[in-house]
C-alpha cells in the first residue's frame, strides 16, 4: 500500500512520478475514544511510514510509561495530543491528519470530544467524501453509533465504511462480524444510507487494515486502506449539472472580463451554454482560461476564469450553470439547521446567511421542530440551543440562487453569522423553496416614502426608545410627541404596553416572542415611515441583534436610537407599574433586568441619563437631534 | 472522464481560499519569507487572478539577518513577476542594533518579526493577512483553522476560531480586527516540494547542496555569510558541501551536509531522511524545528 523507502531511494525520479498521480480522498472516522479510533488513525499514519523513527523511539518510551497495551506500542499515542489543549480551553472541533499510499493522498476529519460532538462531526463531515464508523465488536450497535450515522446521512455522505474494530478481542468472530452488520444495515437503511462497506478489523494488531488478515479467512472483502484507495468518488460529482460560483470580477484592462471561481459540480467546456443566476440571463462559455492556457475542459473541483460571449452584467456570488439545468432562485426555504452557537437561535432574530460566495440578510420565520439524535424524533421547539438540530423555514432579505443540499452540497449548504460577534454559530441545508416565495411579488408603487412626506414638509424618521421597563421611555416619548404635535408635525407613537394589546396580542414574554414582538414592531414603524410619519417607538428592546435588525429595516439615516438610561436600582425603587415587585416575588418570569438580560446599547444616537436630566429637558434633547438631522425645520 | 490529482485538487482550493479571502477584506496582503512555502503561496497567487496580477501587496518582515542568497533571490523574483513588495525593518530594532549574537536569538526573533509584523500591518492598516503555515509541520497544528481570527492587539482568541464547514469561509470581523488566512493548510512538506518540482518554481539556492564556509557549533553547522559574523579565537570557517532545509536568519539557521544538488536529490533526501537521518542528527533536527517554532509564534 504504501510508497517504500526504496523506491525513493532506488528511482526517485520514478517516484515522484508514482507520486504525482494520486488522488485526493477525505474521510471521516466516527467513533468514541473506546472504540480505538486514535488507534486506527495512528495505525494508518505508522502504515503509511509516516512515523520518523526519532518519534518511535519517544512512542516506545511513551508506550511503557502512560501506553494502555501493557507495554506494547500504543499507537494511539501518535495523535492523542489535543487532551492537554483541552485543558487549555482551546476549542478544537476538527483535527486534520494526512497520510498517503501509492494510489491517493488522504485529509483525515479527526473530531475528538463527546461534548460538542454534534457540532464538531458536521464539520468534519460537511467536506468528507467517504465517513467510517467505528464499532467495538465486543458492544456492538450503540445509539452513538445511530447518532453518528445520522449525522453522516443529514451531511449527504452516502458511502460508508463500517469498521467492526477490535475483532481480536472476540476471537476473530464471523458471526459476531455479521450480526453486527446485518443490525446495522436494517438501521442505516431506514436513514437513507445503502452504500455500506463492512470490514473487521483490529486496528492494534493491524488485521485488514492493509493487507488481508489471515485470522479472518472468511471475510473475502477489500482491506480498510485497499477500499479507500479505490472508492469511487468523483464520478458522481462530474455527473451533475455544471455549478460554478462566481468568487471574483476579473478585470485586470478593459479587454478582459472573467469570472473567476471554483467548479462545485460537473463539467464546463468552452461554447457550453449557461445560465446566470439570480439575473436568469444565459450566454455561452467561450474560454477556459487558467495561468497554464486555456482549457478544452474542466471539471467539478478545479478553480478556473470563464469569459462569456456576451456582455452581461455579472457580480460576485451570482452563480453560473448549465442552462437547461440551472439552480432555482428564492428567498424563502424549509431547511435543516445544526446550531453552533453558544447563544441560542431564536425564530425573527436576523442573521446573515452565506452560501458559495453569496451573502443575504436571513431569519429563521419559522422553526417547525427539533430533532432527537438519539431516537431521531421530532419534538417541537421555539428555540435551537447549542448542538441541536432542527428544520425551519428561513426567509431571506433577497432571492439567491440555490440547489438543494442532497443534490449540490456547495449550492444547498449555507452557515448562519452572528450579526454583532460576526461568529458562524449554525450551518444549514437548504431542501426546498417555499411556494409562497415563488407566488408573492413586491407590487411597484409610483409614490415612495420622500414623496409622501415631502406633502407633509417633513423627514420620515423613526426615533426608536430603548430601556429598562420604568426607566421613563413611554413619558419622555409622549412628551417628544406632544412637542412635535405643537410644531405641526404628523407623528405616531408605539408603544410597547399598547402594542400587547392588539398587534402582539398572541405573544409572550420568552425571548423567543420578545424577538417577534420588536419585528412586528419594526414592521409597522417602517410603514409608518413609509407613510411619511415620525414614529416614536417605545419598548424595552433588550436585545442588541433586534434594535440592530430594526435600524437595518427602517434604514439608517432614518432611524434614531434613544437610550433612556436608568439604574436597574432607581427604576426598580420607582416601580410605577409594580411589575419589579412582581417580578422579585416570582410572580412574573422572564422580566427584563431581573431574570431576563437587558443588552446595554453600545452606540446609541442619544443616551438620556435620566438620573441627570428630567422629562421636559429629555424631550428637548431629543427634538433639538431631530432639528439637526432635518427631520423637520421650525 | 478528467481525474484530477491530489497536487491538482490542493492547488484548487488554495486558490478558491485566495479569492475568496480577497474578495472580502478591504487591505490583504500577503507574507513573504523567502522561502519554499513562501514561494508556492505566491506561485499560486499569480495563477488564482491570471491574467491580472495578485491585487495585493506582498510583505516581507525583514531582520537584516537574512542570507545575503535571499535578498537577490527576492528582488530578482519580485522584479520579474512585476509584484508589490513591501520590506518592513523594525525601526527599534535598528536603533538599538538587535541581532542574534548579543541579544540571544529569542529576544532577536520576538523584536525583529513579531513586533516587525504588527508594527507593518498597523502601519498599512491590513485586515488580512495570508501566511503560508501548514497543518502538518507539527502534531499540534493539525488542529488549525484556515482562518485565525485576531483581536485589534492581533492576539489570538481560541474561543473566537469559527467553524469552517464545506468550502464557505467567514471573513467577517469588526473594525480593527484583522485575519489570517493559510491556504496551504492541507499541504504537506512533500506536497510542497513536488509541487515547485512540477511547476518549476523559482527557490532559493540555498536549499541546494554547494560548497559554503561554515563553522560548527554545538553540533550545528551555521554559514559564515558575511563578516558580521564574529568569529571565536581560532574558529576557522572551512568550505563544506551543505545546504538548507528551512532558510531564517543565517546565524540561526543549521545546515546540513549534503550532496543534493536538484530538486528530485532533496526530495529524496527529505524522504530517506525521515527514517534515518533525523534521529542521527538530533541537534540539527532541534535547531529546524525549534526555527519552525519561531516562525510560528512571529507570524503565526
Amino acid at each position: 500500500m504504501t510508497l517504500t523507502p526504496e523506491l525513493a531511494e532506488s528511482d526517485i525520479e520514478e517516484y515522484l512520478r508514482v507520486h504525482e498521480q494520486k488522488t485526493l480522498l477525505r474521510f471521516i472516522t466516527c467513533g468514541s475514544v473506546d472504540d480505538g479510533k486514535s488507534t486506527l488513525i495512528g495505525r494508518l499514519l505508522y502504515e503509511s511510514k509516516l512515523v520518523f523513527e526519532d518519534h518511535l523511539e519517544a512512542l516506545q518510551t511513551d508506550s511503557k510509561k502512560v501506553g494502555t497495551q501493557g507495554g506494547e506500542l500504543d499507537l494511539a499515542l501518535l495523535v492523542d495530543g489535543l487532551a492537554a489543549e483541552r485543558e487549555q480551553g482551546i476549542t478544537i472541533d476538527v483535527a486534520y491528519r494526512f497520510f498517503s499510499t501509492d494510489r491517493r493522498k488522504f485529509i483525515v476529519a479527526d473530531t475528538p470530544g463527546h461534548e460538542q460532538y454534534t457540532r464538531n462531526m458536521v464539520t468534519g463531515a460537511s467536506s468528507a467524501d467517504v465517513a467510517v464508523i467505528l464499532v467495538d465488536a465486543r458492544k456492538g450497535i450503540l445509539s452513538q453509533t445511530r447518532r453518528h450515522s445520522y449525522l453522516v446521512s443529514l451531511l449527504g455522505i452516502t458511502k460508508v465504511v463500517l469498521a467492526v474494530n477490535k475483532l481480536d478481542m472476540v476471537g476473530y468472530s464471523e458471526e459476531v462480524t455479521r450480526t453486527i452488520e446485518a443490525e446495522y444495515r436494517q438501521f442505516a437503511e431506514g436513514i437513507g444510507l445503502e452504500d455500506i462497506t463492512c470490514i473487521p478489523v483490529s486496528a492494534l494488531k493491524g488485521d485488514n487494515i492493509t493487507v488481508p488478515s489471515p485470522n479472518t479467512p472468511w471475510y473475502d472483502g477489500p482491506t480498510f486502506i485497499g477500499f479507500l484507495e479505490t472508492v469511487e468518488i468523483e464520478a458522481a460529482e462530474q455527473a451533475r449539472a455544471f455549478r460554478m460560483s462566481v468568487q471574483w470580477v476579473n478585470r485586470p484592462d478593459l479587454d478582459f472580463r472573467g469570472y473567476a471561481g471554483r467548479i462545485t459540480s460537473g463539467v464546463v467546456r468552452p461554447g457550453d451554454r449557461v445560465r446566470v443566476l439570480p439575473n436568469n440571463q444565459v450566454s455561452a462559455v467561450q474560454r477556459v482560461v487558467t495561468f497554464d492556457g486555456d482549457l478544452d475542459e474542466a471539471v467539478a473541483g478545479q478553480s478556473v476564469t470563464l469569459t462569456l460571449a456576451d456582455e452581461i452584467d455579472i457580480s460576485r456570488g451570482d452563480v453560473l450553470a448549465a442552462a437547461e439545468d440551472a439552480p432555482g432562485v428564492a428567498d424563502q426555504f424549509e431547511a435543516h439547521l445544526i446550531w453552533m452557537g453558544e447563544k441560542e437561535m431564536l425564530p425573527g432574530r436576523p442573521y446573515l446567511l452565506k452560501v458559495g460566495s453569496r451573502t443575504a440578510g436571513a431569519t429563521v420565520s419559522q422553526l417547525k421542530y427539533k430533532v432527537n439524535v438519539n431516537t431521531l424524533e421530532h419534538t417541537a421547539a421555539s428555540s435551537l440551543e447549542l448542538n441541536e438540530i432542527g428544520v425551519g423555514n428561513i426567509t431571506l432579505d433577497r432571492p439567491i440562487p440555490f440547489d438543494p443540499y442532497e443534490t449540490h452540497r456547495e449550492t444547498g449548504g449555507f452557515i448562519l453569522v452572528d450579526r454583532l460577534s460576526n461568529n458562524t454559530v449554525g450551518a444549514g441545508l437548504l431542501h426546498f423553496a417555499l411556494r409562497r416565495s415563488e407566488n408573492v411579488h413586491w407590487q411597484t408603487m409610483e409614490i415612495d416614502r420622500e414623496a409622501r412626506a415631502a406633502l407633509s414638509g417633513q423627514r420620515p424618521q423613526v426615533v426608536w426608545f430603548t430601556g429598562l421597563s420604568g426607566a421613563g421611555k413611554s413619558t419622555i416619548a409622549n412628551t417628544v410627541e406632544q412637542r412635535l404635535h405643537a410644531f405641526g408635525r404628523h407623528t405616531y407613537l408605539l408603544d410597547g404596553d399598547n402594542v400587547r394589546h392588539g398587534l402582539s396580542k398572541n405573544l409572550g414574554f420568552s425571548d423567543a416572542d420578545r424577538v417577534e414582538n420588536i419585528r412586528r414592531v419594526a414592521e409597522v414603524a417602517s410603514l409608518m415611515a413609509d407613510a411619511g410619519l415620525i414614529v416614536l417607538v417605545s419598548l424595552i428592546s433588550p436585545f442588541e441583534a433586534e434594535r440592530q435588525m430594526a435600524r437595518e429595516l427602517i434604514g439608517s439615516d432614518q432611524f434614531c436610537e434613544v437610550f433612556v438610561d436608568t439604574p436597574l436600582a432607581t427604576a426598580e425603587e420607582r416601580d410605577v407599574k409594580g411589575l419589579y415587585g412582581k417580578a422579585r416575588r416570582g410572580e412574573l418570569t422572564n422580566f427584563t433586568g431581573v431574570d431576563s438580560p437587558y443588552e446595554t446599547p453600545r452606540f446609541p444616537d442619544i443616551r438620556l441619563d435620566t438620573t441627570q436630566v428630567g422629562v421636559g429637558e429629555a424631550a428637548d434633547q431629543v427634538i433639538e437631534f431631530l432639528r439637526d438631522q432635518g427631520t423637520f425645520e421650525l | 472522464m478528467a481525474t484530477l490529482t491530489h497536487l491538482q485538487r490542493l492547488e484548487s482550493e488554495s486558490i478558491a481560499i485566495m479569492r475568496e479571502a480577497v474578495s472580502e477584506s478591504e487591505r490583504p496582503v500577503m507574507l513573504y519569507s523567502v522561502g519554499k512555502d513562501s514561494a508556492v503561496m505566491l506561485h499560486l497567487a499569480m495563477k488564482a487572478f491570471y491574467p491580472g496580477l495578485p491585487p495585493f501587496p506582498l510583505l516581507h518582515v525583514d531582520t537584516t539577518w537574512k542570507f545575503r542568497a535571499m535578498y537577490e533571490f527576492r528582488d530578482e523574483l519580485v522584479a520579474k513577476l512585476g509584484v508589490d513588495l513591501l520590506v518592513h525593518q523594525n525601526p527599534d530594532c535598528i536603533n538599538q542594533e538587535v541581532n542574534p549574537f548579543t541579544h540571544g536569538s529569542a529576544v532577536h526573533t520576538d523584536l525583529w518579526k513579531t513586533e516587525g509584523l504588527k508594527q507593518a500591518l498597523e502601519k498599512h492598516g491590513f485586515d488580512l493577512a495570508f501566511g503560508g503555515a501548514r497543518r502538518d509541520e507539527e502534531k499540534s497544528r493539525a488542529k488549525e483553522r484556515v482562518y485565525s481570527v485576531r483581536t485589534s492587539q492581533h492576539r489570538w482568541d481560541p474561543k473566537q476560531q469559527r467553524p469552517e464547514l464545506w468550502s464557505i469561509c467567514n471573513a467577517r470581523k469588526h473594525r480593527g480586527e484583522s485575519i489570517r488566512v493559510f491556504p496551504l493548510s492541507n499541504w504537506t512538506e512533500l506536497d510542497v516540494w513536488q509541487y515547485i518540482y512540477l511547476q518549476d518554481i523559482p527557490v532559493v539556492p540555498l536549499y541546494f547542496a554547494a560548497p559554503r564556509p561554515v563553522v560548527e557549533r554545538d553540533g550545528t553547522l551555521i554559514m559564515v555569510d558575511d563578516d558580521r559574523m564574529p568569529l571565536a579565537p581560532g574558529e576557522e570557517p572551512e568550505l563544506r558541501s551543505v545546504r538548507f532545509r528551512t532558510l531564517g536568519c543565517y546565524p540561526l539557521t543549521g545546515a546540513i551536509e549534503s550532496r543534493a544538488e536538484t530538486l528530485p536529490g532533496i526530495i529524496q533526501e527529505m524522504l530517506l531522511t525521515t527514517t534515518s537521518e533525523r534521529q542521527g542528527r538530533v541537534i540539527d533536527h532541534d535547531a529546524s524545528g525549534s526555527m519552525e517554532r519561531k516562525k510560528q509564534e512571529g507570524y503565526f
